[in-house]
């Protein structure tokens, strides 16, 4: 159903999403500063941070819904500011608190946003039983959206962004609200929403940004502190294992080992190892057996999305203070 | 694009009941009075005709039925109107219409298109009891026309100023509140006239009840039109660059 949507050739190389240098102040106060990055067709960014970050107002901003202070926000070409009508035309959005009418039944309110985004009258019915398959909100058709319960206004939500077939998707918190198994269909549906459009997804789950997304950015008191592929994140940083001993020994003693970079002492006996690359633990099991340590625990150590975040957010906060 | 916010907008008004409500209850007291009207015009008939300008049946029964009808409507349509933009930005539902490929301009037409539909449908409602007068009398209908069109731009008057209001806030009360204050003042704003010495002729041109009144009578000015025109677009303007401006904030 999705490969029905053509993109123009032209989008597919250069950035569908461009934001450069991007501000926004409320008052005097500062919720985002200096903001820049892109995003090419079929790539799904995890937008990270905690609360307050300045997370929602970037989505707002890029949707239209704010005016930026400073910078330019360009969507298929689009400037948000300069051609809005056009920008908005290749968006879809979902906002932190999804802009559903309690008033209205499924139908009749997708039908609604179908014919906002210009859809012609004739192929509203077809475009609104696309989206509700793709939400799994078959069943719901005839319902007031009121009496849903906040996991399917959130799906209505989401079927509202996306019942134009827009080339950008932004999604503000999607999964919030959800059950465990609607999370995992919300998951599989962002993943292929981004096989061919390029999606902006704010959460504050890490797991999900792992699941789901081709890049991470997470952002910080406005500002991004943080641009990489979760590939790279899987793989490509140090090794450390992480060793309990039966024995207090020197730590001296185990820098002495061979392909071991850095020690770090956590408390008596226990110790985290930091191997150079390449190296295997080998002669640290060897060392231990001939000077009797009576190593009992031997943990390799992989830095998690999660390390990362707590590690940023938190050691910059540490700086500032 | 503008017509489908508006039948969104007339829509959504008789999903609730208060439509319904103001509809039944307008119909119901001015239907009374235009009973008691016809009543008095019967009692009267024989004085009537010995005047020399002798009055009609639309100036004794129908003029001063609208009157009460636009009083009545001043305070019933910052109710209608409270809810159009508050409503949306309590509920968070404005973000919708903003992101969607529109313009601000847009969306307020859209919105105040869909208050004058009902406009049209009270006021229509309205005019079917002096339409009825066809069934024993011969009402003057070029006064009738003037009436019925006096009244749709009255409330169309109002719809714009509570549109506004409802725009400035997300609290419908204080909304229907404001809108009521503003109406009634542009009502009495002439009646400082009669207390004061001097010229005040710029705040008897200001009040709605004067314009209103001459439309009433049946005289067809352009420059009560042309007040009412220029209060519409003022109000829908202002409407337009406040949401324009919440942008910013």
């Amino acid at each position: 159903m999705i490969s029905a949507i053509k993109i123009p050739g032209e989008f597919m190389t250069e950035a569908l999403v461009q934001v450069e240098n991007l501000s926004r102040y409320y008052q005097n106060n500062c919720a985002i500063s200096h903001l820049s990055f892109s995003l090419k067709a079929g790539e799904v960014l995890g937008f990270l941070g905690p609360n307050g970050a300045g997370k929602s107002t970037t989505m707002q901003v890029i949707s239209g819904n704010l005016a930026p202070s400073e910078g330019e926000v360009t969507i298929a070409g689009h400037d948000i500011i300069e051609a809005p009508r056009e920008a908005k035309r290749n968006l879809g959005y979902l906002p932190e608190h999804p802009p559903v009418y309690r008033d209205a039944c499924v139908d009749e309110y997708l039908g609604y946003c179908a014919r906002l985004h210009r859809i012609p009258r004739a192929r509203v019915p077809q475009a609104v039983d696309r989206v509700k398959q793709q939400c799994g909100l078959e069943q719901a058709g005839n319902r007031l959206i009121g009496n849903l319960s906040k996991g399917y206004q959130q799906r209505i939500g989401i079927a509202q962004a996306i019942i134009h077939d827009p080339p950008v998707v932004i999604l503000d918190e999607p999964t919030v609200g959800l059950d465990p198994i609607q999370i995992r269909e919300i998951r599989e549906l962002i993943r292929s929403l981004g096989s061919e459009r390029s999606v902006i997804l704010s959460t504050h789950i890490l797991s999900e940004v792992q699941a789901t997304c081709d890049r991470v950015q997470i952002i910080r008191a406005g500002e991004l502190i943080y641009n990489a592929t979760t590939e790279s994140l899987n793989q490509g940083h140090e090794h450390s294992v992480r060793i309990a001993l039966r024995k207090d020994i020197d730590h001296e003693q185990l820098f002495a080992i061979d392909g071991v970079d850095h020690v770090d002492a956590i408390d008596a006996g226990r110790f985290r190892l930091f191997l150079a690359p390449g190296a295997n633990p080998d002669a640290l099991l060897a060392a231990s057996v001939q000077q009797g340590w009576g190593l009992y625990e031997l943990i390799p150590e992989q830095q998690s999305l999660e390390d990362l975040f707590i590690e940023l957010t938190h050691t910059e906060e540490a700086a500032r203070q | 694009m503008i017509w489908v916010i508006a039948k969104r907008e007339l829509f959504a008004m008789f999903l609730s009941p208060l439509a319904w409500v103001i509809l039944a209850v307008i119909q119901i007291l001015l239907g009374y009075m235009f009973l008691t009207n016809l009543d008095n015009f019967f009692l009267l008939q024989p004085q009537l005709m010995q005047l020399a300008n002798t009055p009609g049946v639309t100036d004794v029964v129908i003029t001063p039925l609208m009157q009460v009808a636009a009083i009545i409507l001043l305070m019933i349509m910052p109710l209608l109107t409270m809810r159009s933009i508050a409503e949306e930005k309590r509920n968070r539902t404005l973000s919708l219409l903003i992101s969607s490929p529109l313009s601000m301009s847009e969306i307020v037409l859209g919105k105040y298109l869909g208050l004058l539909l009902f406009v049209v449908i009270l006021v229509s409602m309205l005019m079917l009891m002096p339409l009825s007068l066809y069934l024993g009398t011969s009402p003057d209908g070029g006064k009738l026309l003037s009436i019925y069109l006096g009244m749709l731009l009255l409330l169309g008057t109002f719809a714009a100023i509570g549109l506004y209001l409802s725009s400035l806030t997300e609290n419908q009360t204080i909304a229907a509140i404001s809108t009521f204050g503003v109406l009634l003042m542009l009502w009495i704003i002439d009646w400082i006239g009669g207390s004061l010495d001097g010229d005040h002729s710029i705040l008897t041109y200001l009040s709605l009840l004067e314009h209103h009144q001459s439309m009433l009578e049946g005289v067809f000015n352009t420059s009560d039109i042309a007040y009412y025109l220029l209060l519409i677009t003022a109000f829908l303007v202002l409407t337009i660059r406040q949401l324009d401006r919440e942008r910013l904030l």
